[in-house]
């Protein structure tokens, strides 16, 4: 059991105000909320030891490099990749993807080829496939989904071919909540000798990972959706892809020598990490993880499976001119929404005077919002450090809204 | 002349007292304008299409205007309540006034009721995109006349 109250105090925004109001943060599906040790980690490092890392001959430069390679090991451990050399550090998810659409995708995409994706895709899944789709020719397909949200997968089935090289699914939706049969796909995938990226940036801190047990051959999230800093991230590869693929971007540490005649790359994980890396918000990565690993992902997502199952009820019950948009049986802790006659905008405004924040719109997922024909939806989203107090304020001011413009 | 029988700046100052009254209040504010968005008589749906939508603003925010013995009739539809009773406030100081008038206004309600830090910089940039193209009108009709 976590004790909630001690949980919270480790974050010193949820003790501010909003426009007068106590903060209710339900915006977690965007960025969630850092404990005091993350942001501890952020000025001891500027304080303390901030040092370029792998290069300095001196004992400031072994300090920064001994933090910044932990983050790795932690990392490797958190999802269970076999060497730490597998985990390559980006800005984040979209880094991620669109370095592999640039190395892996640009060697091994042909023209007639397809890259398949699902209709819930953040545009960060999409768009980096269509570009490399429009330079070689290729095709970008959609698997598309029932009315609950959730893939059908004998259509997937269906567009399985040997023309298909790549498929990169969401784990769990950001817009939706639905958490994908990831397992099952990439089972699939394989048979057709497709490899698979999963987007696990909304499953990371939610479900447990072991990216051995999925086979997929690529992982990517971002720190700041696992109580982590922004602009961080990491992607997990097979090694032997990994090894086999191009450079991303050129540069210093991702070289082994450079001369006139031609340069021959650093080995992994540094082939994917020139120029000097983001040290301060990779040493305080590892913060978060260990904030996670402190409390127990099991533990943390039973308790934002109860806060879910929670304000799903009370949403049903006591607006009942709201629709959830998602409503898969296997959901991360995304509550998506419509109420009739209320743009979703200005539900947001009226909740944010009341300092509740949600997030409001496409959600980054138009092809989604289209196969539902909306423009955009209420989405609140909850982490561990939510509280069914807030939910009741949530829901208090949802039905003063519709009693109001409903 | 104008056949609006208050002036631009009475007009706006009469809008600074009714949002005076609400002390500041971010809900009432935005309930308010929410009300005022749902008492804007509905634009004809023949009228929102692409060609009247304003550029620069989050919502849809349609405009249409007739021309009538040297007054400007605004007429305005959005697909938020917020951002339709936004307009309704620009409307309410600019409707029937002449292009000349128009373009000289000096339009300072906005930042008088505090509005900026209500709704947000992204829509007060919408609601300055509003203005320009209430503005750009007025030019294209002075020009014409």
């Amino acid at each position: 059991m976590i004790d909630i109250e001690q949980l919270r105090s480790e974050f010193p925004i949820l003790a501010t105000e909003v426009n007068g109001h106590p903060l209710t943060y339900f915006d977690n599906g965007a960025t969630n909320q850092k404990p005091q040790s993350v942001i501890d980690a952020l000025s001891e490092y500027y304080k303390g030891y901030n040092s370029n890392v792998h290069r300095g001959a001196h004992s400031l430069a072994d300090k920064a490099t001994q933090a910044f390679e932990q983050t790795r090991e932690l990392l490797q451990q958190f999802v269970n990749a076999p060497k730490s050399e597998q985990i390559i550090f980006t800005k984040g998810t979209t880094e991620g993807i669109n370095l592999v659409a640039n190395t892996y995708g640009r060697a091994n995409i042909q023209a007639g080829d397809e890259i398949i994706v699902t209709t819930m895709e953040h545009h960060s899944n999409i768009v980096p496939w269509q570009m490399i789709a429009q330079e070689k020719g290729a095709t970008v397909r959609n698997i598309p989904i029932s009315d609950e949200g959730e893939i059908i997968f004998e259509e997937f089935e269906k567009m399985l071919s040997d023309k298909v090289k790549i498929v990169s699914v969401v784990h769990a939706s950001n817009a939706l909540g639905t958490v994908n049969p990831v397992e099952k796909i990439i089972e699939k995938a394989h048979e057709i000798g497709a490899v698979v990226l999963v987007d696990g940036a909304q499953s990371a801190a939610h479900l447990p990972i072991d990216v051995q047990a999925l086979d997929c051959d690529f992982f990517v999230t971002s720190a700041h959706k696992m109580f982590g800093p922004t602009g961080m991230g990491f992607l997990y590869g097979k090694e032997e892809i990994l090894n086999d693929m191009p450079p991303f971007m050129g540069g210093g540490e991702m070289i082994k020598e450079v001369s006139f005649d031609g340069t021959t790359f650093n080995t992994l994980p540094y082939k994917f990490e020139a120029g000097t890396p983001n040290i301060a918000d990779t040493v305080a990565y590892a913060k978060a993880v260990e904030f996670i690993n402190r409390y127990g992902k099991e533990n943390i997502a039973a308790r934002e499976k109860e806060l879910l199952d929670y304000a799903t009820k009370k949403l049903i019950e006591e607006v009942p001119t709201a629709k959830i948009i998602g409503t898969s049986s296997n959901k991360v802790s995304v509550l998506s929404f419509i109420i009739d006659n209320i743009h979703n905008y200005d539900i947001g405004m009226m909740l944010d005077a009341r300092g509740i924040a949600v997030r409001t719109g496409h959600h980054c997922t138009q092809p989604l919002m289209a196969r539902y024909g909306l423009e955009g939806t209420v989405r609140a989203s909850f982490s561990v450090y939510n509280t069914f107090e807030e939910i009741d304020k949530f829901i208090e001011a949802l039905k003063r809204i519709v009693k109001m413009f409903g | 002349m104008s056949v609006a029988t208050k002036s631009i700046e009475e007009v706006q100052n009469d809008i600074i007292d009714d949002f005076d009254l609400l002390d500041g209040d971010r809900e009432s504010t935005i309930f308010y304008i929410m009300e005022l968005g749902q008492e804007l008589s509905a634009l004809d749906e023949k009228h929102m299409v692409d060609e009247n939508l304003i550029k620069g603003c989050q919502s849809k925010v349609w405009l249409t205007t007739e021309f009538e013995d040297g007054q400007i009739i605004f007429k305005a539809d959005s697909n938020t309540d917020i951002t339709k009773g936004l307009i309704s406030l620009l409307i309410r100081v600019l409707n029937g006034r002449s292009p000349q008038e128009i373009m000289n206004a000096e339009l300072f309600f906005f930042d008088k009721i505090g509005m900026n830090g209500v709704i947000g910089s992204q829509r007060s940039n919408g609601f300055a995109s509003m203005i320009k193209q209430m503005k750009f009108y007025a030019l294209a009709y002075s020009a014409k006349n």
